[in-house]
């Protein structure tokens, strides 16, 4: 069989176009497989949000905004430095590529660690369903369905931010060699459109779960 | 029938041995055959529970065993046939080897991610093996709450678990499909040239993208729900048990379109094959596959008309229910007409044909039944629907399944199957069938409940013409295991064309080699484009001689 | 091989448009509006969410393909809020004898 001109591209390919245009195509559907799987989570939410209306309100508000609000904006800081990756990979620029990335990875930790300080304030309150739950008054078991979903939702978010800033450490070395330039991007492309796409469900997280119901606070 | 005398060039299964060969292989055809051995275990494990089954109901009383461990063995035989044989069946085995040749391409689109798929699929059957025989669950395959979630105490989470990674291994084929069907089409081959199967397989592809994700994220719940004693779908928690049956049919209801249209897909190709004709309204048959796709996610809830729904919303389920027969009798009514003045030949996979025809029909139409709120209410819960849904899911997709399997036996293997045994197989197992699924209708309108291990003495001549039934139906299932193997050494080696078909996957040799066209084939013609045999098998034959010159 | 090249300029006036919003929805969030404080929570989160996929993830530039793949997989989510909401929102229309 013909070898190719480029090492990148598998012997199952006639042209890395294909091979681009394969893995992007793959990607959006993963991405697609994904809003189904939060998908559920979020009807569950509806679901129970509508049917018990004021206690989840009444949960949401012991929920911290200034973290929750700070987290927004570190995350989708992140999203702008992902994008800026992407574009220095698109001009070959690695120097600017390797900042980016580094960038990224940071505000993600700093997302995962303010993370980390809610989720201790919930213990501290014991607002953490299945470890030593209290609540006082009579809608107690409506509060902690609202916190099951709380931790289950941010929990899985959390869990996509850890992978994807797995995913970019990796890219991070392989930028490092010089693995990517205008040529070879795809890699770069698709863990970005992963990043944005984590960022997409935290920017409908934040008012689902914070927002909404805040002006009935102190009612 | 040709069959060439010549010793076989290489081919991908005897271009590398070993062990490791096949477990680190991503060729699309080997990790084929690596699915076709794993469901075939799998078949066997769920087909012991059945027999187990059949046996306790021989008699009125609960003899063989009692009512907790009956209620496992109905667990275990649903969970291991739907989730390990009847979704990967046809797509991970048959489709795995087919697509890539039928669009003429050397690969699916992700090699590796479709030998992990089999991985996660094998990991996942394992784990739920394991709870097999850790003790095993009883919770029903569908794990309704909150039984499954806080009072069984049985081994749910660990099965979840299983059934939670082999959906990975779905969702994996899907994407693959999808992808290698959009990018990887051999030039000159549109989308309505392509042969049916593949429609089919794209439609499943996005029925099992959409549906996957879902039913994990349930289950995961309901495992959470389980390991940290918290109220998701228990009412005592403040939960909402229907909850969890929305979620759970959103997926499991369009799942039985993941396992009976690629078996639709595979009928199209016989019915052209063995009529010799092009199939009547192709591009109706083709759309009616994505209608099914699309009409089968709106339906979910016709599981639940006696759950406690709201009475408007199962009107609106039970008035969608019915237009998802519209697509399904488009294809029976084109096959059909497919075979009018066709030149029919009853060779083994057409005969599975024919019985998918009759049975789906059977089954469908009956489901007809089930989707209108009235009878419903009647024979919810009763042997009626057990009857109804093993005429689609056995009449229908095993019967599609074994037609593929022989159909493309002589692509896969070389080697032709016996005939006569082939055809003695495909007649027992349509006796058996019908005798061990139809008795239940009958059971089930008269009222008998199902899921219990035992019943008044009064339907007990029912009851032992089933088991008897089902004892044919085990005869019939073992003879093409024994045949297909033993032809694999001693059967006669296969041309590359032997039926003659028009597919693309005929026109490279039997078995294919490694890459599986030596060139890009670039097709000009139509699909199902029959002409007589003798030019279809100088066609096969040129294709061979080319390659070797 | 590189598709389309955004300006950095693009890019950082999207950033600067989505850091507004969030602002807004934030401010929002603590008046009382009655019913158009979710509708807004909302609205706002699906510009916000519209403005990431077109610029940062390139959409705008994509294959029609992507756009069915995307456009079909949030087609599904509507299908599954809206037909399980289709139980639970009529429930309390019409209830059975003696509930």
């Amino acid at each position: 069989m013909a070898k190719s001109h480029s090492t990148v591209l598998a012997h199952h390919f006639d042209s890395i176009e294909q091979q681009r245009e394969a893995s992007s195509l793959g990607m959006w559907i993963f991405l697609v497989t994904e809003i189904m799987f939060f998908g559920g989570l979020f009807t569950g939410y509806v679901v129970y949000r509508t049917i018990y209306p004021g206690v989840f309100a009444e949960g949401s508000h012991h929920l911290d905004i200034t973290l929750g609000g700070i987290n927004t904006v570190v995350l989708i800081t992140s999203s702008l430095t992902m994008a800026l990756a992407v574009r220095s990979a698109q001009m070959s620029n690695r120097k600017s590529l390797v900042i980016f990335l580094i960038l990224t990875i940071l505000l993600g930790l700093t997302f995962l660690g303010i993370k980390l300080v809610e989720y201790g304030h919930k213990f501290r309150d014991h607002l953490v369903p299945g470890f030593g739950f209290s609540y006082p008054g009579p809608e107690a078991g409506h509060v902690e369905l609202f916190f099951v979903f709380y931790f289950f939702m941010t929990g899985l978010h959390a869990l996509h931010m850890v992978a994807g800033v797995g995913v970019l450490t990796i890219l991070l070395i392989l930028a490092g060699r010089g693995l990517f330039s205008a040529e070879y991007y795809t890699p770069v492309e698709l863990a970005g459109l992963y990043w944005h796409f984590v960022d997409i469900i935290w920017i409908f997280l934040f008012p689902l779960l914070y927002l909404i119901g805040l002006h009935l606070k102190g009612s | 029938m040709i069959v060439d005398r010549v010793e076989p060039r290489e081919n991908y299964l005897n271009a590398d041995y070993g062990i490791k060969s096949w477990l680190l292989t991503t060729d699309h055809k080997r990790i084929a055959l690596l699915y076709l051995v794993s469901v075939t275990l799998f078949f066997f494990v769920g087909g012991v529970f059945a027999v187990l089954i059949r046996l306790e109901l021989l008699t009125p009383q609960g003899d063989l065993v009692q009512a907790e461990t009956y209620n496992k063995l109905f667990t275990m035989h649903g969970v291991t046939m739907i989730f390990f044989f009847l979704i990967p069946a046809i797509p991970a085995v048959l489709g795995n080897f087919l697509v890539p040749l039928m669009i003429g391409a050397r690969d699916l689109a992700f090699p590796r991610l479709n030998l992990a798929s089999w991985y996660f699929f094998i990991l996942g059957g394992l784990i739920a093996i394991w709870a097999i025989l850790a003790g095993g669950v009883d919770t029903g395959w569908t794990f309704y709450t909150p039984y499954s979630s806080s009072y069984s105490t049985t081994y749910v989470a660990v099965t979840i678990l299983g059934i939670f990674l082999s959906g990975f291994s779905s969702i994996f084929t899907g994407l693959n499909f999808i992808v290698t069907i959009h990018r990887m089409r051999a030039p000159g081959l549109t989308w309505f040239r392509l042969p049916l199967f593949i429609w089919s397989l794209y439609a499943t592809s996005v029925i099992i993208v959409l549906g996957t994700p879902v039913v994990a994220i349930t289950l995961l719940l309901v495992a959470v729900e389980r390991i940290l004693r918290v109220g998701i779908f228990d009412p005592a928690l403040g939960g909402d048990p229907l909850l969890f049956q929305h979620l759970f049919w959103f997926y499991s209801h369009p799942a039985v379109y993941i396992m009976v249209l690629p078996a639709m897909g595979v009928i199209s190709e016989l019915v052209a094959t063995f009529s010799r004709k092009n199939i009547f309204g192709y591009r109706f048959v083709a759309f009616a596959s994505v209608a099914i796709a699309v009409l089968g996610f709106l339906v979910w809830a016709h599981h639940m008309f006696v759950a406690g729904l709201s009475v408007y919303g199962a009107m609106i389920f039970s008035f969608l229910s019915y237009f998802v027969a519209v697509p399904s009798a488009i294809k029976v009514f084109n096959w059909t007409a497919t075979l009018y003045k066709g030149s029919i030949s009853y060779q083994t996979p057409m005969l599975y044909a024919f019985g998918f025809i009759g049975l789906f029909t059977i089954g469908g139409v009956t489901g007809l039944f089930l989707a209108s709120l009235g009878i419903d209410v009647h024979v919810t819960d009763t042997y009626f629907v057990v009857a109804h849904f093993h005429y689609i899911m056995v009449g229908g997709t095993i019967m599609a399944y074994l037609g593929g399997l022989h159909y493309w036996w002589p692509k896969i293997s070389g080697r032709m199957y016996p005939e006569g045994w082939a055809k003695l197989g495909a007649l027992v197992i349509f006796i058996g069938f019908n005798l061990t699924f139809f008795p239940q209708f009958v059971l089930g309108y008269l009222g008998m409940p199902r899921r219990y291990y035992a019943y008044p003495d009064e339907f007990q001549v029912l009851n032992v013409m089933s088991s008897a039934g089902a004892s044919i139906l085990g005869v019939g299932y073992l003879l093409p295991m024994i045949y297909l193997i033993w032809s694999m050494r001693y059967g006669p080696r296969a041309s590359s064309n032997p039926w003659p078909a028009t597919g693309l996957e005929w026109r490279t040799p039997s078995p294919p080699p490694t890459e599986n066209f030596k060139e890009t084939p670039v097709v000009t013609w139509e699909p199902y484009e029959f002409r007589p045999r003798e030019e279809m098998e100088v066609i096969g034959k040129l294709n061979i001689n080319d390659e070797s010159g | 091989m590189v598709e389309h090249v955004e300006s950095k300029k693009v890019y950082f006036t999207v950033f600067v448009v989505l850091m507004v919003l969030t602002f807004i929805t934030i401010q929002v969030a603590f008046m009382d509006l009655g019913w158009l404080n979710n509708i807004l929570a909302l609205g706002i989160a699906v510009c916000k969410a519209t403005l990431v996929a077109l610029f940062f993830m390139h959409v705008r530039y994509s294959t029609r393909l992507t756009w069915v793949v995307i456009l079909g997989g949030l087609f599904w989510l509507g299908i599954m809020i809206a037909l399980t909401l289709s139980d639970y929102l009529t429930r309390s229309w019409l209830t059975y004898p003696g509930h």
